[in-house]
């Protein structure tokens, strides 16, 4: 015989589970998520399913004071989501441009360091007679 | 009457979970940040206020359900502001749109 208690027990269980499904979907798109605002919307989902996870709990255990842990929790999640809107904002360049920059960065200086080089090499073999340019290639052109 | 409260509480615990499960899996699906914060701050707020409602709904006193009220509309005041301040700042950045979507109305005029 199933009385309405053991129907919202089982409930209970079902949406914890169901829950618990969603908060690790969230958990692996904040993982994989290739943008810093994606990652940021999914710890605001995060809060959401959070705020529903002590709503049941509360719910099971019978204490009213997890009402206020919930209230508490959206209020620190907004605040949260907000900063890290503005973060964003000040921050002022996305994934791809940082990407780019420190691909310009990278080519610069090693172009740089080709052209010292060859200006060495070439100050080496000058001031050296014609013998001495073969060891002077040696050890500064050998890595590229 | 109780276990009519009870049905209905445990009905609004499985919907309000499921418009959670359906959020997050629109957060792994969708193909770019806007499309996902759609699906996270419409479904994802549905879920944890209905969660909220059916403990308002299952609590006795009126403390524990006016409190549980309050905190529903906080969060339906808050999550609009949340996501929205967060989809102008990428945008404003230039976090561009999916190449999928078929129309930008911020988009500057040449």
């Amino acid at each position: 015989m199933t009385t309405v208690q053991d129907i919202f027990d089982l409930t209970v269980w079902v949406t914890l589970a169901i829950l618990c499904l969603a908060f690790f979907i969230t958990i692996f798109r904040i993982v994989r998520g290739p943008t810093l605002p994606d990652r940021i919307l999914g710890l605001d989902m995060l809060v959401a399913i959070a705020i529903g996870f002590i709503a049941v709990v509360g719910i099971k255990t019978g204490y009213a004071l997890y009402v206020d842990v919930a209230i508490a929790l959206g209020l620190v999640g907004f605040l949260a989501t907000v900063a890290f809107a503005r973060f964003v904002l000040s921050r002022g360049k996305t994934e791809d441009d940082i990407l780019t920059e420190a691909r310009m960065a990278a080519s610069q200086a090693r172009n740089e360091a080709k052209a010292a080089r060859k200006a060495e090499q070439r100050s080496g073999t000058a001031a050296k007679a014609e013998p001495g340019g073969a060891a002077s290639r040696t050890p500064t052109g050998g890595d590229r | 009457m109780e276990e009519l409260a009870t049905l209905v509480s445990a009905v609004f615990l499985l919907i309000g979970s499921l418009f959670a499960l359906v959020a997050s899996v629109g957060l792994l699906r969708l193909p770019d940040l806007y499309t996902r914060m759609h699906a996270a701050s419409k479904a994802g707020t549905m879920g944890s206020c209905m969660m909220l409602i059916a403990l308002a709904i299952h609590a006795s006193d009126v403390g524990t359900v006016s409190r549980a009220l309050a905190g529903v509309v906080f969060f339906l005041l808050t999550a609009p502001v949340s996501s929205h301040l967060l989809a102008k700042a990428a945008y404003a950045v230039g976090y561009r749109l999916h190449s999928s979507s078929v129309r930008d109305e911020m988009a500057p005029k040449e």
